[in-house]
């Protein structure tokens, strides 16, 4: 490999955008997604302004692109509205979530998931098609590898796996209750969404907890937290809402279970986990009140 | 009471239930949809109304058989009042079907020469409507079954049955004369274990003739419950391959779409050979079939997607706010509706707001093996406006011989070679017949045509004056 692409490929980051750019191209190219152009820019602007004045805002000595990016990609892919207002809300949301709604130095919310469940609760304006991946088993696999590598490269391949497990323990269970056939929950399972949630939003290891262990109960949690919304309450987006409305639990998991914080690569001095009271110690220096690099 | 030796369990599904089509052997002497009336066999229509967890749910039986052969078993969420159960009157669905039909359009090209090469203008739409296109006391608690209720409406009777486990039931609608077909009883008994009731419908003959109805009128139930979805799987158990639905969605905000199946636009907006006027109904049917197939049958397909207070081209008026009311939607007010312009063949968007009803026309061919799951169902704030529409445009047969007039019948042969090779990809149809019909004369030298198969080339641009 030549030694210029090895850094560049060590962070998961340049993959997940890698990947989600494919996905988003096939998207619109092969199964017509409705992402609107305006709002695709709406959407990417807000992101990244957002980001930028966030950054400044707390005093981060770098304004990172990359995470905004992504989350701007993640949002074209899940986020559906006619109107550009919301999807800047959406994108603001996101992004702001990640400065505003923090504990412990570390954001409490997937960025995209925030965005899009605020959006939800607000409006009927704004929505989710979750069916549009269909249901093609080879499309599920191929974005299964995909996202597996990215999991892999995030070394948070165990929430994912406990996470679909999980699930997929769920709907098999639920069909053997009811006397399904095996069919029913095999066609729950190869949904493009399913696996789009488990790879590249579940995974997220800046949301995550910070010990295997936390991340598993985490996992599992929020897979019935899913099944819960989809069958008993009868509504649509059970991954999304549950994994907003868990989320604040990890803080909790991280205190009960403490272990060292995720870094993304190139950032290991400075994300090392923030205490409130750390954040006064004068060895920090120029850290930002807030600490952390976003 | 009917005393018919077999009834057919005509199973249905809490919504999309209707007739049950099944095998003859499975159902002594079988109810097939026909074919020479209906576009497509084994068809059903559901009308579903839904804002916030109130839906009304209208079902068509384009049933045709012997009237005390007729049953329908539907899975519903509730026990159901008389109140919430209704009759209503088939012309509504029929009006519904060719409102949000397919369409083809006409364009008639004209004198190139009179006026430069703007494609003129009169525009007719012809509507393809689908109607073209398509259930003692102490043995019932020994067998878990309970009878909820019992009402006669209309020309029905019909049962809301609760039960305790499905092979008690299965038992209890044999005994009652249904025929439950063959691996209903799994079916059944998933349904049964989500707490749903069944809704049972038979035909009273009394009533039947002393209403003097030709024909069954479509039955209506109104419920609220947070499921948005409607039961096929019961409708599938016994069914002889692949069957046909249709469902018309009227909610508040926006466009429908399911959520366990993907929701596909039907192709629209093709300009097809103007031949296909007479072959419209072909033409459609080979094109869904086509698109069915292209989706590996595990699609939906969206065919129509409008606010209702106005249509551009209409294929019928759109529905009345008395229609709309009597078809279940519950939140109308008496907003003035704008006057149809004949002239253009289209009613133009309302002065005052926005309507507040939007209709989705949704059609699949279901099977037990690609559908497993029931339709679940979700309103979006999408009210952008989609239609199925095919384009015919007339070419201007004129004799005029001004430079327009040739490059207008330079451009008319690659027109019309596209419109074969579109047609074919549609259709699937063969483009050699295709052409034939089309009178293609691809190596006419006196039609200017081309004899190549890309039209014109950049340089009989350059030398061809």
């Amino acid at each position: 490999m030549p030694p210029r692409l090895e850094p560049l490929l060590r962070d998961p980051r340049h993959y997940q955008i890698a990947v989600l750019s494919c996905l988003l191209a096939y998207g619109v190219l092969v199964l017509d997604f409705d992402v609107r152009p305006l709002n695709a820019l709406v959407l990417f602007g807000t992101a990244l302004l957002t980001q930028w004045l966030g950054s400044r805002l707390t005093g981060l000595a770098r304004v990172d692109l990359r995470s905004p990016w992504i989350s701007s990609l993640s949002l074209c892919l899940l986020f559906r509205t006619e109107s550009p207002l919301w999807a800047a809300l959406a994108a603001f949301v996101s992004i702001g979530s990640k400065f505003a709604l923090r504990s412990r130095g570390k954001h409490i919310f997937n960025p995209t998931n925030l965005g899009i469940v605020a959006c939800l609760l607000l409006t009927d304006a704004a929505w989710v098609s979750p069916a549009q991946w269909g249901s093609g088993l080879t499309f599920a696999f191929l974005m299964a590898c995909a996202g597996g590598l990215v999991v892999n490269r995030a070394a948070r391949a165990d929430v994912t796996l406990a996470f679909l497990v999980s699930y997929a323990a769920i709907l098999f269970g639920r069909a053997l209750w009811l006397g399904q056939r095996w069919a029913v929950p095999l066609h729950q399972l190869e949904s493009g969404a399913l696996v789009l949630f488990a790879f590249f939003m579940i995974s997220d290891p800046k949301t995550t907890p910070d010990r295997r262990a936390g991340r598993i109960a985490f996992a599992v949690l929020v897979a019935l937290g899913a099944a819960l919304v989809q069958f008993v309450l009868y509504r649509t987006n059970g991954l999304l809402w549950s994994l907003a409305v868990l989320s604040p639990l990890v803080p909790l998991i991280d205190r009960l279970l403490p272990a060292a914080r995720y870094v993304w690569p190139g950032e290991t001095a400075r994300a090392t986990p923030i205490s409130l009271p750390e954040l006064n110690a004068p060895s920090f220096g120029p850290v930002p009140s807030l600490g952390g690099k976003r | 009471m009917i005393t018919a030796r077999c009834k057919r369990i005509t199973a249905g599904l809490l919504a999309a239930a209707l007739l049950l089509p099944a095998p003859a052997e499975a159902f002594c002497g079988f109810y097939v949809a026909r074919a020479e009336a209906d576009l497509f066999n084994e068809s059903s229509q559901v009308v579903l109304v839904r804002d916030g967890d109130r839906t009304v749910l209208t079902m068509v039986n384009d049933y045709k058989g012997s009237l005390t052969e007729f049953a329908l078993v539907v899975p519903v969420p509730t026990v159901l009042q008389e109140g919430q159960i209704h009759v209503a009157n088939a012309a509504l669905v029929d009006h519904l079907d060719a409102y949000t039909a397919p369409r083809l359009v006409e364009y008639y090209d004209g004198d190139p020469c009179a006026l430069g090469n703007l494609p003129y203008l009169s525009e007719r739409a012809a509507g393809m409507s689908k109607s073209d296109a398509a259930p003692a006391r102490e043995r019932d608690e020994a067998l878990g079954v309970t009878v909820e209720a019992r009402y006669t409406v209309g020309e029905y009777d019909i049962l809301i049955l609760s039960a305790k486990e499905s092979g008690g039931l299965e038992t209890w609608l044999r005994e009652n004369e249904y025929r439950v077909p063959a691996g209903a009883s799994r079916v059944l008994g998933a349904y049964l274990k989500q707490g749903m009731k069944f809704f049972v419908a038979k035909v009273n003959l009394k009533e039947q003739s002393a209403l003097g109805y030709a024909t069954l009128r479509p039955l209506q139930i109104a419920f609220e419950h947070e499921k948005f979805m409607l039961p096929i799987r019961l409708g599938m158990v016994n069914a002889d391959g692949a069957q046909e639905l249709f469902v018309y969605a009227l909610t508040r905000n926006g466009r429908v779409e399911t959520t366990n199946y993907r929701t596909v636009r039907l192709p629209s907006g093709n300009e097809i050979p103007v031949y296909v006027k007479d072959e419209f109904k072909e033409f459609y049917r080979a094109m869904f079939d086509r698109q069915v197939e292209k989706e590996n049958m595990h699609a939906v397909f969206l065919e129509y997607a409008w606010d209702m207070g106005w249509c551009d081209p209409c294929a019928a008026d759109p529905l009345s706010n008395d229609e709309l009311r009597e078809l279940g939607v519950f939140w109308l007010d008496d907003g003035p509706q704008a006057p149809y312009d004949k002239r253009w063949g289209r009613r133009p968007a309302p002065p005052s707001g926005p309507p507040n009803v939007f209709v989705t026309r949704l059609h699949l061919r279901y099977d037990f093996e690609h559908f497993p799951e029931d339709l679940v169902f979700q309103e979006t704030g999408d009210r952008e406006n989609f239609q199925g529409r095919y384009v015919l445009r007339h070419p201007w047969t004129g004799s005029s011989d001004c430079e327009q007039a040739k490059a207008y019948r330079r451009d008319l042969a690659a027109r019309e070679r596209r419109q074969a090779e579109d047609l074919a990809s549609l259709t699937g149809w063969d483009l050699e017949l295709i052409s034939r019909k089309m009178n293609l004369r691809w190596n006419d030298p006196a039609s200017d045509r081309p004899s190549n198969d890309g039209g014109d080339t950049w340089w009989d641009k350059l030398w061809r004056r």
